[in-house]
């Protein structure tokens, strides 16, 4: 691979913010034909040298991009896709309103005189989306795609402008896992045709499947890059967090040593579409898992439960006692708490503080007589709050929006855990969350399970699963299709899981 | 993937603090936020006193005692409206029809204070009158899920209409009006007008940011979704800004009608909804809600006043009043996104 010269380097390049170096010495080489992965925690710098790269930013003086072995300067988003270099965001930047030609050729329209040539543009379209194998067609609104379909628009509408570099940011975050399997198949070919593909990406198993190399940065410097067959996890999160995590999931609460009594039961859960007759028990000290693949009706589920949706039919009983949950209050007021899948549009308020975030739930718990706020009592939950998750922001005066992932997941937590919960319900609880705050999280789960907290974990990353959970149930579209990890259940094993999801075996839900 | 503002203090929050540098680093985070924080702060004062000085050097008696008195008088009523406006903008709606309501409240002032030894009761009746009316809004707008403006758009016509309908569509005089003194007396100098504009703002200030419900109104505002997630009564949120507004535009209702003596269904208080709704923006509140505040409101509500009197001082036409007032409030936003730019939206 050396022998033929990179098709982008980017050397030395740095970036200060008024009062904060984001980049530091960067380098960066990627050849054709090859998938680079880049890697490194929330804030690392990966963001920040994309945004360099795709012109959304300028870097220092002293730095330069060469591109094809000639020094270019990317001054703004119009150069960069001149030179060939295309960014497919988490955020789809897609008009929904538009069609799939449209949007593909957005800014470029074909035109015959002052009039736009629709025909010209869809057969132009056409042409890239054969050779992508879509089952759409150029004339498709983009509303009535998926959101993997609309992902595969956007690599189409990089391919159309003849892009030579892609960059995707954790193209798979809201795909299905076989969704994944074919957007892994698409960059594939897209490798074997030629492009260079820089991959960012959280998942360590979709850097394995993927990446021919690995370059990581943390807190804005280089560390390092791998070739694929250097890789290994060990390796590479010590790369990323600087330390060994060699107890990365932690378990050491004894669940079925002791396994507590029943705290919470839900019976014959069902909202007529997408959840039907789930029933389950959780016991005190217990994490349980609910796995099974995207849009298998867990979040759904949970929400029935935590009375976000209106329910057809089901029970809740919370220690003994059959609640009426109607709305989401009832359930914070009984000790049953959910968080968000969707932190930043169903849980945090971003234009506020972190003390007005932390304490949202306890305001009137804490304020004297006429709704009169508690500040101190306000003041020092939030510090204590700080502290205990090891949050880290400079006062708790801070607006959340500034926060990195990690920690508004932290803020959004210490907001649930306030409310002082016997069940806690964890949707995605790493989503977004670079390795050392996941690490951190994990050892909160474990310490509120020992505390006899029930704690639900619902998630689509198994390791997570494997990792945290005493027990686990499968869904699959809208049922409780098995359990594994229970007494006289298979063991909790990614496959025995994978296996229930996806329909290959089936276990008898408890 | 997120704007330059938010990528600085991702970076600042995660850098570790053995690397060497990062206190540094934190330390000129801190302060970029607290002058950023005192920049929101301060908001389009210094707008006001350019302004100020601007109409001193043209006028030569801007700046005295009597004038400034007058222009406090002049901007109290907006202040009013503008207040109970800054709830329901917070809550990323609009209240249109607040010129509508203090019409019918002065009206129900005015045919209050005729009743024979009970003419103070004009006063209640008129607030009560704002507060149901803005009742009816907020309940359509929290319990039918109608979208605000379309809601006020309505009442906007429909109280107007009922404002003459009150007054058999005629003006109502009662030159004994036992509550005159709100409208043109003073304590130590200062009009009463002031005194209550002041008294609403401060308020606004303590239920806005020393209550709990004032929380919840920035968190509807921020974000409606998640507020409901985490157990916020968002239907009580939105009921209680409506009938703030309705309550205010039945004060201003009241304190018109006292400066008048007299009310009139038709043409009192057209259009002093958009003044209200150009003072809450002047004052750099979100238009989507979630970001503002009083002070800020405030500030907006006397530069408008400071405007209309100082035209007048100088000696504009009454037209150009109008077509500099109107480029003046696009300015004064303009710059104040430009002074904030990705901090702020308006």
């Amino acid at each position: 691979m050396s022998e033929t010269p990179p098709i982008l380097a980017m050397r030395h390049i740095s970036k200060t913010f008024p009062g904060v170096r984001a980049l530091t010495d960067v380098s960066l080489a990627v050849y054709p034909g090859e998938i680079h992965a880049l890697m490194g925690e929330n804030g690392a710098g990966k963001s920040t040298l994309m945004k360099i790269l795709s012109g959304a930013y300028q870097a220092d003086a002293g730095g330069e991009i060469i591109i094809d072995g000639q020094p270019v300067v990317i001054d703004g988003p119009l150069t960069a896709r001149h030179h060939g270099i295309a960014i497919i965001y988490q955020e789809l930047s897609l008009a929904p309103n538009l069609s799939v030609a449209e949007n593909m050729l957005l800014g470029r329209e074909h035109k015959s005189g002052p009039m736009i040539d629709r025909a010209s543009m869809e057969e132009a379209c056409k042409a890239v989306l054969d050779r992508l194998g879509v089952r759409f067609t150029a004339t498709t609104k983009v509303s009535e795609l998926s959101m993997a379909e609309s992902q595969l628009v956007e690599i189409a509408r990089a391919l159309i402008a003849n892009s030579r570099i892609l960059v995707m940011d954790e193209p798979t975050t809201s795909l299905s896992s076989r969704e994944t399997e074919a957007m892994f198949a698409l960059v594939r070919q897209l490798r074997a045709e030629g492009l260079a593909i820089i991959y960012i990406s959280h998942r360590m198993a979709e850097i394995y499947e993927l990446a021919d190399r690995v370059t990581v940065l943390r807190d804005g410097s280089y560390v390092g890059t791998l070739d694929r067959a250097d890789l290994s996890a060990e390796r590479l999160v010590r790369m990323m967090v600087g330390r060994d995590l060699s107890s990365f999931y932690k378990k050491e609460h004894d669940a079925h040593g002791s396994r507590g009594p029943v705290i919470l039961s839900v019976r014959a859960m069902s909202d007529g579409r997408r959840v039907r007759d789930c029933s389950f028990e959780l016991h005190d000290g217990e994490v349980l898992g609910i796995a099974g693949l995207v849009g298998a009706g867990r979040t759904e589920l949970a929400r029935l439960i935590y009375g976000a949706d209106p329910r057809l039919s089901g029970e809740v009983v919370l220690g003994g006692k059959s609640l009426s949950i109607q709305k989401p209050q009832d359930a914070i007021d009984s000790g049953l708490v959910y968080l968000t899948e969707d932190r930043k549009h169903l849980g945090l308020f971003l234009d506020l503080t972190v003390r007005e975030n932390v304490n949202l739930s306890v305001l009137g718990r804490d304020a004297r007589m006429g709704g009169i706020m508690n500040l101190r009592a306000a003041r020092d939950r939030a510090v204590a709050a700080i502290k205990a998750l090891a949050i880290r922001v400079a006062s708790e005066k801070v607006q959340v929006g500034t926060l990195s992932g990690g920690n508004q997941q932290k803020v959004l937590l210490s907001r649930l855990l306030e409310t002082k919960p016997r069940v806690l319900i964890l949707d995605e609880p790493t989503r977004g969350v670079d390795i050392g705050a996941k690490s951190e999280i994990y050892r909160l789960i474990d310490e509120l399970a020992r505390r006899g907290v029930g704690v639900i974990v619902i998630s689509s990353e198994l390791p997570e699963i494997v990792g945290t959970c005493d027990r686990v149930l499968v869904m699959r579209e809208g049922r409780l299709a098995g359990e594994v990890g229970g007494p006289g259940k298979p063991p909790i094993t990614q496959e025995n899981i994978v296996a229930i999801a996806t329909g290959v075996s089936e276990e008898a839900a408890a | 993937m997120t704007a330059p503002g938010k990528d600085t203090g991702v970076s600042v929050q995660n850098s570790p603090a053995k690397s060497p540098g990062a206190d540094l680093d934190r330390n000129a985070a801190q302060r970029s936020i607290a002058w950023k924080t005192t920049l929101q702060a301060v908001g389009m004062l210094p707008v006001l006193i350019i302004l100020g000085i601007a109409f001193q050097m043209m006028s030569g008696r801007f700046f005295s005692f009597q004038n400034l008195s007058i222009v406090a008088q002049q901007a109290s009523i907006n202040t009013v409206l503008a207040a109970g406006m800054t709830f329901v903008i917070l809550t990323g709606g609009i209240d249109l029809s607040v010129g509508s309501i203090l019409a019918a409240a002065a009206m129900v002032a005015i045919l209050g204070s005729k009743i024979p030894d009970w003419g103070l009761l004009g006063v209640p009746f008129a607030l009560l009158m704002g507060l149901a009316l803005g009742l009816i809004n907020g309940a359509l707008i929290a319990f039918a899920r109608l979208p605000p403006f379309i809601v006020t758009l309505g009442s906007l016509t429909a109280v107007r209409g009922l404002a003459r309908l009150i007054g058999a569509d005629t003006t109502q005089f009662n030159p004994q009006l036992p509550f005159a003194f709100i409208g043109n007396g003073t304590v130590f100098g200062v009009p009463w007008l002031v005194i209550i504009a002041l008294i609403v703002v401060v308020g606004s200030w303590f239920i806005l940011r020393r209550t709990v419900l004032g929380v919840h109104i920035y968190a509807v505002g921020g974000n409606p979704d998640a507020a409901r997630l985490t157990g916020i009564k968002v239907w009580a949120v939105l009921l209680f800004v409506y009938a703030m507004s309705g309550l205010a535009g039945g004060l201003g209702g009241v304190m018109s009608a006292a400066r008048l003596y007299a009310a009139n269904g038709l043409q009192l208080g057209q259009s002093y909804e958009l003044d209200a709704i150009a003072a809450v923006i002047l004052g750099g509140t979100s238009f989507v809600g979630g970001i503002g505040s009083i002070w800020g409101t405030l500030i907006g509500a006397l530069i408008i006043a400071v405007l209309t009197n100082g035209l007048i001082l100088v000696g504009v036409s009454d037209i150009w009043q109008f077509i500099i007032k109107g480029f003046v409030i696009i300015g004064a936003v303009a710059l104040d996104r430009y002074r904030l730019k990705g901090s702020a939206r308006t």
